[in-house]
C-alpha cells in the first residue's frame, strides 16, 4: 500500500488506479477490512455478501472493496463518454455507523485530491431502495459540482429484516469520480496507470473492446431462452440449498448454507438484468421477476441470521 | 420574561421536508408549552439543510400555580367507592376534605399544584416533541433506537433574558443540550456559543448560514434574475425548483453558465427537463426566440476562484447529460422522418401493457377503433382521429422517452411532426394524456379529445373487466384520475356522450353499472367542489339518462339555481306536502293514485285554478325538457308555486266524498309527476 500517498489535500492522482489505491489506503487507515471483489457478476457493490449479508445481525463489521459491476442496459459500445455496461464501484460498509461517518467520507474525498475549498459538495436526498434485495435505507447522493459522485446510505432493512445496529454504506462510482478528479472528458481517454509509466495504458486500452463486445452481446445476441432457463434453475437451486437439512451428515456440524444460496440469488438477479437489456421483459412481468429475486434474497437473509456471522447460534 | 431558542442540528434534511418540519416543530412545542401553562408572546420556526430552529418570545419564568377540586363520594359511602376515589386522585384518606352539603357530608379532593420552572417544562415538551416528531420517513442510526430524519447530532436549547442565557438541561439518547452550534459545513465549521435568538441569527449569518428559507429563496431569485438580465435573458420561473434549491444550501451562491452550442437545437422541453431533473438547474431563456440558452445553478459555497471550478464541473456534467439526450433526439428523429415511427409501433407489439390486457400494440389497435367510434360525439374527423390514435403511443418506444418518461407525449408531438403527420394528429400525441391533474388543462381540439377519451375509457373499461378497480387508497393505474379526466373533458367541452354507449364500444366486458357508479362517485366529488349540494346530486342522479354527464350536470346546475330562489324553495315545500299526503294515502288505501284527475269533480276555485295552472304548465315544461332546457322547465315549475300554495290553504284533501277525495289525490299526483319529471325532488333535503 502506498501509505505516503494519502495526506489530506494531497495533489491530484495521476491515474485511475492511483485514485483507487488512495481510497484503499484511506479506508484501510480508518480500520476497514480491505476485501477483494466478489467473484460473481453483480449489478452493484451492495450485492457483495460483505455488504448485504453482513448488514444483517448484531455483529460489528467494517469493510471496503472495489466491486466490478455490470449494468447491461447501460452499454453504449464504448462510445458514450461516461456510460459503461461494466464499471467499478468502491464500497465501504461500517456497522454500527459511526457518528462521524460524513466527516470520514469527506476525508476520503480529500485523500483523492478534492479540495473542499474549491468545490461544491452537497448531500442531496436519495432514499435507497433495492426491490430485488428487499432492502432500503435513507441517505443521500453526494454531489460534487453538480455531479453525483457517491451514494451514502444508512441501511434500515435488508431482506425484510430491520438492521440493528444500522450500517452506514458508501458507494463511489469510480470511473465517474476519477474522470472528474483527473479532469478527463471521455472515460476511454482516462489514464489507467501512470501516463509516465513505461507502458502507459488508458481506460480505453483496457476496456473499449470489451464494452463493444458486451454491448452487442447484451442487446442483441444473448440467448433469451437459455437465460430464462438459467433464471429458473438458479431460483430452484437457491431454494434447494436452503431446504437442505442443517446438520451436515459428514461433519456432524450444523451448517446453514446461506452464502452458496445467496450466490444463486445473485445469479438470478444478473440474469434478470440481462433479460431486461434484451428487452424481452414487459413492465408488468418486470415486477413479477423482481418479486421472485426478492423472495430469494429474503430466504438468504433469513438463513444468514441463523449462521454465526449473522449472530445465530453456532 | 425569558425567550426560548431551540436548534436541532442534524445531517442533511431532505429539502422537501424542511418547511413542514419547521411548522411541526413550532406547533408541537408551543402547544406543549401552552398545555403546561406557559403562554407566550410570539414564535417563529426556521429550517436549513442541517437545522430546525424555533424561537419563542416572552415565556413566563414559571407556570402558574393551579388548584383543582374534585367532588367524591359521600363520607359514609361504602369503602369500595372511597378507595376508588383515592386511587383516582392519588391522595390518601386523611388528605381528603369533608364538606357538608345538601346531600350530606361529601368528600372532596383538593389538588394544589405549584407552578414549575419554565426550563423543566421546556425540557419535557422538547423531549416529547423529538421522540414523536411526524417526519414523513425517519430512520435509526448507529446502535441507537432514537428516530430522526437523518442522524441528529446536537441540541441547542437556551432560555435567555436581559440577565443572560441559560441552557435548558436535557439529554436524549446520549445527546445533551447545550448553547453551541456550528456554522457552514465548509466555510465556518467551528462551534460557537449563542446567547439569544438575535445573537444566534447574526452569528450564523457571519458563519455563512442564512437561517430563513424565504430569504435564501429570495436571494436566489434575485441574483439569478440579475445575472440573466445582464445578458438580456430571463430565468424560466420554476417555484417548485426554487423552493427545493433553497432547501439544499445554507449559503446560496448563484452561478450562470453556458449550454454548449451543439445542444441548443434540442427542444426546450428536453433541455429544461434534463437540467431540472438531473441537475436542479434553472433554465435561462432568450425572451425573443423562446430558446433556452444558459443555465443557472446554485452552489453552497464561496470559492477563491469565484465559482469557476464549480461552474466548469457543472457544465461538464450537463454536457454529458445533454449528449445522451442529443443522441436519443437525433436517433429518434431519424426513426420518425425516415420510417414514420414504424419500428416503435412494431416494438410496442412486444411490450406488455398488462398481462391480462395484452400488449401495447393491442391497446393501440383498441384506441384506434374507439377513437374512431367516438367521433360522432366529439365532432372530429373519424379518419384523422384513428390516425392520431394509431401513433399517439409511438413515442413510448423512443429513446428519449425511455430516458425521460415525463416527456411522453411532448416528444410524441415532435416526432409525429417530423414524420409528416397532420398537425391535428401531432397535437393529439401530446394532448391525449391531458388532463394530468385537477389543475391541468383539458384538450379542446376534437381529434385530441377523441384520442384522450379513448385512452382513458379503454383503461377504465379494461381494468374494470379484469377486476382491477381502485380500492381505498390503492389506485395503482390512476383510474380515478382517468375517470375525472373523462368527466372534465366532456363537461368542459360540453360534449354529449352517453357513457354506457361508450363502454359498449370497447371490447372489454366491464360491468357497466358498476363503472358508471364509479364515474358518478367521481362526479359527486367534482360537483361538491363546485358547491353543488349532495341532495341535489342525488336528485339528478336518480333520473334516466344519467350516463350522459353533461346533461346530468346541466340538470344539477339548473336545480341548484332553482332551489336558491324563493319560488323554488317554496315549490319544494309544496311538492313535499303533496308527496307526503299521497304516500300516506297510498299506504293506507293500498293503491297508487296515478289516474288523471278530472276537473269536473273540482269543487273549489283553488282546485280549479290548480287544474288550469297544471294544464298550462304541463306542455310547456314538457317542451322545455324535451329541448333539455332545464332552467326554462324549472322556471315554469316555479310558476306553479302560487296555485299549489293556495290549493293547500283552501282545500281539505280528505273529505267524506270518496270520489272528490280520490280526484284530489290524483291531482296531487299530477304535481308529483311534473316535479319528478325534472329531478327526483323527493331526495331534496329540508
Amino acid at each position: 500500500m502506498p501509505q505516503a500517498d494519502t495526506p489530506r489535500g494531497s495533489a491530484r492522482p495521476k491515474s485511475f488506479q492511483e485514485m483507487i489505491l488512495r481510497l484503499q489506503s484511506y479506508w484501510a487507515g480508518q480500520g476497514c477490512v480491505v476485501l477483494q471483489p466478489y467473484d460473481m457478476e453483480v449489478g452493484a457493490g451492495t450485492f457483495h455478501p460483505a455488504t448485504i449479508l453482513r448488514a444483517l445481525g448484531p455483529r460489528p463489521w467494517t469493510a471496503a472493496y472495489v466491486q466490478p459491476s455490470r449494468r447491461p442496459t447501460d452499454g453504449r459500445y464504448g462510445e458514450n463518454p461516461n456510460r459503461l455496461q461494466h464499471y467499478y464501484q468502491y464500497q465501504v460498509i461500517i456497522k454500527p455507523s459511526p457518528e462521524n461517518l460524513q466527516d470520514l467520507y469527506l476525508g476520503s474525498l480529500e485523500a483523492i485530491g478534492i479540495d473542499m475549498k474549491m468545490h461544491d459538495i452537497r448531500f442531496v436526498e436519495d432514499d435507497w431502495e433495492s426491490p430485488t434485495l428487499g432492502a432500503w435505507g435513507l441517505g443521500w447522493e453526494v454531489w460534487c459540482d453538480g455531479m453525483e459522485i457517491s451514494q451514502f446510505t444508512y441501511f434500515q432493512q435488508v431482506g425484510g429484516h430491520d438492521c440493528r445496529p444500522v450500517s452506514g454504506e458508501l458507494t463511489y462510482g469510480l470511473e465517474r469520480l476519477a474522470m472528474y478528479v483527473l479532469g478527463i472528458d471521455h472515460v476511454m481517454e482516462m489514464p489507467f496507470n501512470d501516463p509516465a509509466a513505461p507502458i502507459p495504458l488508458s481506460y480505453g486500452d483496457v476496456f473499449r473492446q470489451t464494452e463493444e463486445e458486451y454491448s452487442r452481446y447484451n442487446f442483441d445476441v444473448a440467448d433469451t431462452d437459455m437465460l430464462l432457463r438459467h433464471f429458473e434453475e438458479a431460483e430452484a437451486e437457491c431454494r434447494r440449498i436452503l431446504e437442505a437439512p442443517q446438520p451436515d451428515p459428514k461433519t456432524g456440524r450444523r451448517i446453514v448454507m446461506a452464502h452458496p444460496a445467496y450466490d444463486q440469488c445473485i445469479k438470478a438477479s444478473h440474469i434478470f438484468n440481462l433479460l431486461d437489456a434484451r428487452g424481452v421483459i414487459s413492465a408488468t412481468e418486470r415486477q413479477a421477476y423482481i418479486g421472485r429475486v426478492r423472495a430469494l434474497a429474503k430466504l438468504c437473509a433469513d438463513a444468514f441470521l441463523e449462521t454465526p456471522a449473522g449472530g445465530g447460534e453456532a | 420574561m425569558p425567550d426560548l431558542l431551540i436548534e436541532l442540528f442534524s445531517e442533511e434534511i431532505p429539502a422537501r421536508m424542511q418547511g413542514r418540519a419547521a411548522d411541526d416543530l413550532k406547533r408541537l412545542v408551543t402547544d406543549g408549552l401552552v398545555d403546561a401553562g406557559l403562554a407566550y408572546a410570539s414564535a417563529g420556526a426556521f429550517a436549513t439543510p442541517r437545522r430546525l430552529v424555533l424561537t419563542v418570545e416572552e415565556l413566563p419564568a414559571r407556570s402558574p400555580d393551579t388548584r383543582e377540586e374534585r367532588k367524591g363520594p359521600r363520607a359514609d359511602a361504602p369503602e369500595r367507592a372511597i378507595t376508588g376515589f383515592l386511587r383516582a386522585t392519588g391522595l390518601s384518606r386523611d388528605q381528603l376534605e369533608t364538606r357538608s352539603t345538601k346531600k350530606g357530608d361529601v368528600l372532596f379532593a383538593v389538588v394544589e399544584k405549584p407552578g414549575r420552572p419554565a426550563a423543566e417544562i421546556v425540557a419535557e415538551v422538547l423531549e416529547t416533541t423529538i421522540r414523536n416528531f411526524p417526519w414523513p420517513r425517519s430512520m435509526r442510526w448507529g446502535s441507537g433506537a432514537l428516530r430522526w430524519v437523518r442522524p441528529l447530532h446536537s441540541l441547542l436549547c437556551i432560555l435567555s433574558d436581559d440577565g443572560g442565557a441559560e441552557v435548558v438541561p436535557l439529554e436524549i439518547d446520549g445527546i445533551r443540550s447545550g448553547d453551541t452550534t456550528r456554522g457552514h459545513r465548509f466555510m465556518a465549521p467551528e462551534t460557537f456559543a449563542v446567547t439569544s435568538f438575535a445573537d444566534y441569527r447574526e452569528n450564523l449569518a457571519r458563519a455563512r448560514v442564512v437561517l430563513d428559507a424565504a430569504e435564501r429563496a429570495e436571494r436566489i431569485r434575485h441574483d439569478a434574475a440579475n445575472l440573466a438580465f445582464a445578458r438580456g435573458l430571463e430565468v424560466v420561473e420554476d417555484r417548485g425548483l426554487l423552493a427545493e434549491v433553497a432547501g439544499l444550501v445554507e449559503w446560496p451562491v448563484v452561478l450562470m453558465g453556458d449550454i454548449a452550442a451543439e445542444f441548443l437545437s434540442l427542444p426546450p422541453e428536453v433541455l429544461q427537463t434534463s437540467m431540472r431533473t438531473h441537475q436542479k438547474f434553472f433554465s435561462v431563456r432568450n425572451a425573443k426566440t423562446g430558446r433556452i440558452e444558459k443555465f443557472v445553478t446554485v452552489a453552497n459555497i464561496e470559492t477563491p476562484d469565484q465559482g469557476a471550478t464549480i461552474l466548469a464541473g457543472n457544465r461538464k456534467v450537463l454536457a454529458a447529460r445533454l449528449s445522451d439526450a442529443r443522441f436519443f433526439w437525433e436517433n429518434d428523429l431519424r426513426v420518425a422522418r425516415e420510417e414514420q415511427m414504424r419500428p416503435w409501433i412494431a416494438a410496442l407489439e412486444n411490450v406488455t401493457f398488462h398481462n391480462r390486457l395484452g400488449s401495447q400494440g393491442e391497446r393501440i389497435a383498441r384506441l384506434r377503433d374507439l377513437a374512431h367510434a367516438l367521433t360522432p360525439f366529439t365532432g372530429a374527423d373519424s379518419e384523422l382521429a384513428a390516425t392520431a390514435a394509431a401513433v399517439a403511443k409511438a413515442d413510448l418506444a423512443s429513446g428519449m422517452v425511455y430516458e425521460f418518461p415525463e416527456l411522453q407525449g411532448i416528444m410524441g408531438r415532435y416526432y409525429a411532426e417530423a414524420a409528416g403527420l397532420p398537425p391535428e394528429a401531432a397535437a393529439a400525441c401530446e394532448e391525449h394524456y391531458a388532463p394530468l391533474g385537477p389543475a391541468d388543462r383539458v384538450p379542446r381540439a376534437p381529434v385530441s379529445v377523441s384520442v384522450a377519451l379513448a385512452d382513458k375509457l379503454d383503461m377504465l373499461t379494461g381494468f374494470w373487466a379484469i377486476g382491477e378497480k381502485p380500492t381505498g387508497s390503492k389506485d395503482p393505474f390512476a383510474l380515478r384520475r382517468a375517470a375525472l379526466g373523462v368527466i372534465r373533458i366532456l363537461l368542459e367541452n360540453d360534449l354529449r356522450l352517453p357513457l354506457r354507449q361508450a363502454f359498449a364500444a370497447t371490447p372489454h366486458k366491464a360491468d357497466a353499472d358498476d363503472l358508471l357508479a364509479f364515474f358518478h362517485d367521481r362526479l359527486k366529488v367534482w360537483l361538491k367542489e363546485r358547491n353543488i349540494r349532495h341532495d341535489v346530486i342525488d336528485a339528478v342522479l336518480a333520473m334516466p339518462g344519467n350516463d350522459d354527464l353533461t346533461l346530468l350536470v346541466r340538470r344539477a346546475e339548473a336545480l341548484t339555481a332553482f332551489l336558491a330562489t324563493e319560488e323554488g324553495a317554496n315549490l319544494i315545500q309544496g311538492f313535499r306536502r303533496a308527496n307526503n299526503i299521497l304516500r300516506q294515502a297510498e299506504e293506507r288505501d293500498g293503491v297508487e293514485y296515478s289516474f288523471g284527475p278530472d276537473p269536473k269533480f273540482a269543487e273549489t276555485d283553488a282546485e280549479k285554478e290548480l287544474f288550469a295552472a297544471l294544464d298550462a304548465a304541463g306542455p310547456r315544461i314538457e317542451r322545455a325538457m324535451h329541448g333539455e332546457d332545464f332552467t326554462a322547465a324549472m322556471a315554469e315549475m316555479a310558476r306553479l308555486r302560487a296555485p299549489i300554495d293556495t290549493f293547500f290553504e283552501a282545500v281539505q284533501i280528505n273529505t267524506d266524498n270518496a270520489v272528490v277525495r280520490r280526484n284530489r289525490l290524483n291531482l296531487l299526483n299530477r304535481i308529483r309527476e311534473i316535479c319528478l319529471g325534472v329531478a327526483d325532488l323527493s331526495r331534496i333535503g329540508g
